[in-house]
């Protein structure tokens, strides 16, 4: 089977720091006033009984990208490895086909007129490396592999622990889970 | 390689000020990217400054251009990762807003108009101005107020005019009375790193510590792993924190009252019989009458105090002793509340004698050290007078230098005049109570300095202004850690400054030199100076520059390994009821009293950390504030739906004592009590070279006008201030 990259990130374990965040904007060099990812504080109940779920978001690189099916150029695809969702910056014209398509509010316009978002930081990955944010978590939340390997961090975690996707209601079938 | 003895540490760890070195000139432009057309990439080892943690970095350049710093795996405070700080150091570097050139005050103090000048003018005309101060009163009369370990340059100089009035906010205004209140009772500090073994901790329990917020990178990454493993979590905080969000039982507990909370704790454990009875018959003093002193504090009498269930009471303190000794009742760092600070951390050390926790795996360890010598200097001159602080030693138990009392001495002149100031990388004017009484402290003195890398507040009434290069560009002392386990590292220049910014080695050094006091600095430059210890302490120079870390061999922490139970107290143990106090006039057992509360219709002002900013010093960090780049005030959603007040919409804060705070957006939440308000601290920035942050949001500081001073110690609790909120006259964007 080919393989299959993931992201999964252990709620219970998140504080919601942003390094995640800082990270992947100093190794992709995201322009100041875009983020690649963020933080979601979804709080729930009334004072003092409170639930609250910390979550780090960003492009799900979705299985059934419907950014990748909107594109009318070709520049949003899906790279030959581990099923990433990436955009040739040279093929896009910016007509924000796949911003709409984004159940996610993943992507932006980059200043110099293309599609962003994450990568996955596959330059990273296929050098061996996890992606930043996964690598720089004070709180190791996050653990990023191959799914499709019944032998990975990440596939051994989703058969042991609860988790959701999100929207999973959308039918994109998103590869960041989030354990709970 | 040595490491330290326990002797040892229990010595260093009672010195009033650490002793501390001294280093050198000359940047190493080896290692730096200035000028050049350097293209490739490479990396560089060195610890991070946007905090005080000094967590081992490796930072890359690209290029010729910093890119990214990351931890150093070797590093056991990082252990490889940084917070969201530490990896947006990078920018610090290209911060747009630092200080570029030595600035001379051109027109009134305050006014922020310089003309500028070069190294040589500006350390003349101090130097000059020192002498000048020695002569009409003597050395003593300057005083220098210094946080980080960037400092210790500038204190060796100053050591060496002949000054004691050496200080730093982080003990009246921080971690001071924890540290009294852990001495009294353990004869110990916790110190920095706190030596809290979150990561064994089975029951953790935290006392408006909002860690995840405050990110102290090794005590974050220890929580998560506790929470990780399933530790039972007590959160008490006023406010739903990150942390309360982890948490198996949240006491939103009313401000002000925590004494009451612990005390009925105590007294569950001591009235059920769960405490710790061989460890506090082992190592205890003054148990029955401790016993006898909290044995009206019941849960009932809590419960009106504190406004928690008393069932809840009684549930979490046998929570607390159903896994203990691997309960962890933190210490807190930030505890100057309410004046009755050093009391409350000492009931907290007590909680934790009765778990038995002090000493015990999952409580708290006994940190090491590396023997690393201290340089080889002349012994400085002795100061005539005492230090200025605490005349009379009206607060007894303070063991380090109160800032406040030294801002006092500058406005009386009383016991004895001070004249000049120098600030190296704090900014009085947000860590201080009342900025009005520090602005009249500088408005009496013949010479005030600043050195630090931003225009901050304290910067616009300085004299003479001194831009400091930031930690990746400077070599700094070495960071010698009391932890875990021992280990030293090095900070040394990534790239070069961008301006005319020099290091705080360097300018300890050309003003030494200018007040004839070339003696000190045997050294030319810096690296010459650390190379000195390092090779001193049998270490190897050239690894440490390539790895920036060397570790130690790791030693006994807990007494089931072998370190021994010692407590330096008077009796030689842990003190449930303290004679010491007690001939001092306090109450030997803490004792709760009722705080003040505000007028009808006010919340009392709260603040604290989050976790991408450092107090009042990166705001203006490019990368920092594209996280956050302002505050907004926290208010409970019922508390603004009975005023009208909209979430996002921009009020004014009003305090007790008419002064108004800086517009503000309104977070209305569930996440607060409905009697207080929360600010994050920093923001509300009025430096007019902070031009990034300037406006952008409240300043908790300039609303903290009054403040509960600890009698033991001299803290300013500062959580005693309340405000009304107005709707913003201009409510626009
Ligand atoms: S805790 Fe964060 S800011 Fe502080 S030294 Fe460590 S990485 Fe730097």
């Amino acid at each position: 089977m080919s393989s299959r990259y993931a992201m999964v990130i252990d709620t219970a374990k998140c504080v919601g720091c942003m390094d995640c965040v800082v990270a992947c904007k100093t190794e992709n060099n995201v322009p100041e006033g875009y983020n690649r990812d963020w933080i979601v504080q979804d709080v729930r109940g009334t004072w003092p009984t409170l639930h609250m779920e910390i979550r780090s978001e960003r492009c799900n690189q979705c299985d059934e990208p419907p950014c990748v099916e909107t594109c009318p150029t070709g520049a949003s695809h899906v790279h030959d490895r581990g099923g990433v969702v990436l955009v040739t910056k040279e093929l896009c014209v910016g007509c924000k086909a796949c911003i709409a398509a984004c159940p996610y509010d993943a992507r932006f316009i980059h200043p110099d007129g293309y599609a962003d978002k994450c990568t996955f930081c596959i330059h990273r990955v296929e050098q061996g490396l996890d992606p930043a944010c996964v690598a720089v978590c004070p709180t190791r939340c996050m653990t990023f592999g191959d799914i499709n390997d019944p032998n990975s961090q990440v596939a051994k975690l989703l058969t042991s622990r609860k988790w959701h996707t999100l929207k999973a209601e959308a039918g994109t079938k998103p590869s960041v889970y989030y354990l709970t | 390689m040595t490491t330290l003895s326990r002797r040892k540490f229990l010595k260093i760890s009672g010195a009033t000020v650490a002793a501390s070195a001294v280093a050198t000139s000359g940047c190493s432009l080896g290692n730096s990217g200035a000028g050049t057309k350097e293209s490739g990439i490479r990396t560089v080892a060195t610890y991070c400054d946007l905090c005080f943690w000094k967590c081992g970095a490796i930072a890359t350049v690209k290029d010729g251009r910093l890119w990214k710093i990351e931890g150093n795996p070797l590093d056991p405070l990082s252990r490889g990762r940084l917070c969201p700080r530490g990896t947006g150091g990078v920018g610090a570097h290209f911060d747009p807003d630092r200080l570029r050139t030595p600035l001379l005050r051109r027109k009134n103090r305050g006014d922020e108009e310089w003309v500028a000048v070069t190294w040589d003018e500006a350390l003349g005309t101090i130097a000059e101005k020192m002498q000048k101060i020695k002569a009409e009163y003597g050395p003593e009369a300057i005083a220098l107020f210094s946080h980080g370990i960037g400092g210790n340059f500038l204190k060796h100089t100053l050591k060496a005019f002949g000054t004691p009035n050496i200080t730093a906010p982080s003990f009246a205004q921080c971690r001071g009375p924890r540290d009294v209140g852990f001495r009294l009772t353990f004869g110990e500090d916790v110190s920095s790193p706190e030596r809290t073994d979150i990561r064994n901790a089975k029951c953790l329990v935290l006392i408006g510590s909002h860690l995840g917020e405050n990110m102290h990178n090794t005590q974050v990454q220890e929580f998560a792993e506790a929470v990780g493993n399933g530790a039972s979590v007590i959160v008490v905080d006023p406010r739903f924190s990150v942390a309360a969000s982890k948490a198996k039982h949240y006491l939103p507990i009313k401000p002000g009252t925590d004494l009451a909370l612990i005390l009925a704790w105590m007294n569950v454990l001591v009235q059920e019989g769960l405490y710790d009875k061989d460890y506090v018959d082992q190592y205890g003093f003054g148990f029955d009458h401790f016993a006898a002193s909290i044995s009206t504090a019941t849960p009932e009498w809590a419960y009106i105090e504190t406004g928690i269930d008393p069932d809840v009471i009684r549930e979490t303190a046998r929570e607390m002793a159903r896994y203990r000794p691997a309960t962890l009742v933190h210490p807190g760092r930030h505890v100057t509340w309410y004046g009755d600070d050093a009391q409350r951390s000492r009931a907290i050390a007590l909680l934790n004698a009765l778990i038995g926790s002090w000493g015990r795996k999952g409580g708290f360890y006994t940190p090491q050290s590396m023997d690393v010598p201290a340089y080889p200097y002349p012994p400085y001159p002795k100061p005539l007078k005492e230090k200025v602080d605490n005349p009379g030693h009206r607060y007894p138990f303070a063991h380090e230098t109160i800032t406040t009392g030294i801002r006092e001495a500058t406005i009386t002149g009383m016991p004895y005049p001070i004249k000049g100031w120098f600030t190296y990388a704090t900014n009085l004017l947000h860590a201080l109570p009342n900025d009005q009484e520090t602005i009249r402290a500088m408005q009496n003195l013949d010479l005030m300095v600043v050195v630090d890398v931003i225009p901050s507040e304290t910067a616009g009434w300085a004299d003479v202004v001194l831009p400091e290069s930031v930690y990746l560009e400077r070599h700094d002392d070495l960071n010698v850690e009391w932890f875990r386990e021992p280990f030293v590292a090095i900070r040394q220049p990534v790239v070069a400054s961008p301006h005319d910014q020099k290091p705080g080695w360097w300018i300890a050094l050309q003003l030494a030199n200018k007040l004839g006091l070339e003696a000190y600095f045997p050294w030319k430059n810096a690296e010459e100076y650390l190379e000195k210890r390092v090779t001193a302490a049998g270490l190897s120079w050239d690894e440490l520059k390539e790895k920036g870390i060397i570790r130690g061999q790791h030693q006994p922490i807990y007494y089931s390994e072998g370190v021994p139970a010692e407590f330096p107290t008077p009796s030689g143990k842990i003190e449930f009821s303290s004679p010491q106090l007690a001939q001092a006039g306090f109450d030997p057992v803490p004792r709760y009293t009722r705080p003040t509360q505000g007028p009808e219709g006010s919340f009392r002002l709260l603040f604290g950390r989050a976790p991408v900013h450092s107090f009042s010093r990166t705001q203006s960090n490019p990368i920092l504030a594209d996280m956050m780049d302002t505050n907004e005030v926290w208010v409970n959603a019922n508390a603004a739906a009975r005023l009208d007040i909209a979430d996002g919409q921009y009020v004014r804060l009003r305090n007790q004592d008419g002064v108004v705070s800086n517009r503000v957006r309104v977070k209305a939440t569930e996440r607060i009590r409905p009697d207080c308000v929360y600010l994050v601290h920093g923001f509300g920035h009025t430096a007019r070279g902070l031009r990034r942050p300037f406006g952008k949001g409240a300043s908790d500081a300039q609303l903290v006008t009054r403040s509960a001073v600890d009698p033991l110690m001299g803290g300013t609790g500062m959580n005693v201030n309340f405000v009304t909120i107005e709707p913003a006259e201009d409510n626009h964007a």
